[in-house]
């Protein structure tokens, strides 16, 4: 059961992730993005992270990509062009994606030690989760809190921007 | 059947499936030429290196492994907010989103 689910998910999250790539139009990069998102909760799920696995459906695949969504939306981003791209990425970009996969595929693959996932074992659940997040790490979480707050009035500064300065050029 | 249904799974492969998937994405960071669906693919890094965080917590038992994933999801959302405001200022100025025409800053 463990092992289908997981070359299940494996497969929807590697083909989601290529057809991001091979996708022209930006809405269809953005629904694959979400199945690779989506696919990768129930990948935390067999691994028994059970609050994250809702975490990364509410946060990822429901608010980020919405976000994203709205916006190719409301920019009415089209078709993009195909174009040859920089020199640079060509010729350092590509050889070294090549050489650093090759470098983490062999040192994974020569790792010692490397356990298992099972079903049965190691499920954290929210409260452990919740214990160590509020009492060990609760500065950390506070700070958060303000960083989030500073993201929602650059992100509103930076939107109203323009809107301040059309009716000047009018 | 039933052995397959008991096998479990090496940890290896959630790193690989992890590294494979970063690497398209930072494969989709170049050759991508829409400034959003660049954004994508930093969001595609950024899931990658969350497996391999989960994937770590599972084998040492570690609860601050799952929690560091929990503060990557915050900062990605922060993220994600601010940097498609400048998406869309951007847009505003420009009225492209083609990362080749996107080249004032270029030497």
């Amino acid at each position: 059961m463990h092992l289908i689910l997981f070359a299940v998910f494996a497969g929807f999250c590697l083909v989601g992730a290529i057809n991001l790539l091979i996708q022209t139009h930006p809405i269809n990069s953005a629904l694959s993005l979400i199945v690779v998102m989506t696919s990768l909760a129930v990948l935390y799920l067999l691994l028994g992270a059970e609050f994250l696995a809702a975490a990364q459906v509410i946060v990822y695949a429901g608010a980020i990509m919405v976000l994203f969504t709205f916006v190719v939306m409301l920019l009415n981003a089209s078709r993009e062009e195909r174009t040859l791209g920089s020199r640079a990425a060509a010729a350092v970009g590509f050889p070294a994606v090549v050489a650093i996969l090759g470098v983490i595929a062999t040192i994974i693959l020569h790792a010692q030690g490397l356990g298992t996932a099972s079903l049965s074992d190691g499920i954290t659940s929210t409260e452990d989760l919740s214990k160590v997040l509020f009492h060990e790490l609760l500065l950390p979480f506070e700070v958060t809190s303000v960083l989030i707050l500073i993201a929602i009035l650059g992100a509103v500064a930076l939107a109203r921007h323009g809107d301040g300065e059309r009716p000047e050029s009018k | 059947m039933s052995s397959l249904f008991s096998q479990e799974i090496p940890l290896s492969w959630f790193l690989l499936l992890s590294a494979a998937l970063f690497a398209l994405g930072v494969v989709g960071f170049l050759i991508k030429r829409n400034l959003i669906t660049v954004f994508m693919s930093i969001e595609l890094m950024l899931n990658a290196v969350n497996l391999s965080f989960v994937t770590f917590a599972h084998q040492w038992h570690a609860v601050k492994g799952q929690i560091f994933v929990f503060f990557v999801m915050m900062v990605a959302a922060a993220e994600a907010a601010v940097g498609l405001a400048i998406i869309i200022a951007v847009f505003r100025a420009r009225a492209t989103l083609a990362v080749d025409r996107i080249d004032l800053m270029k030497l």
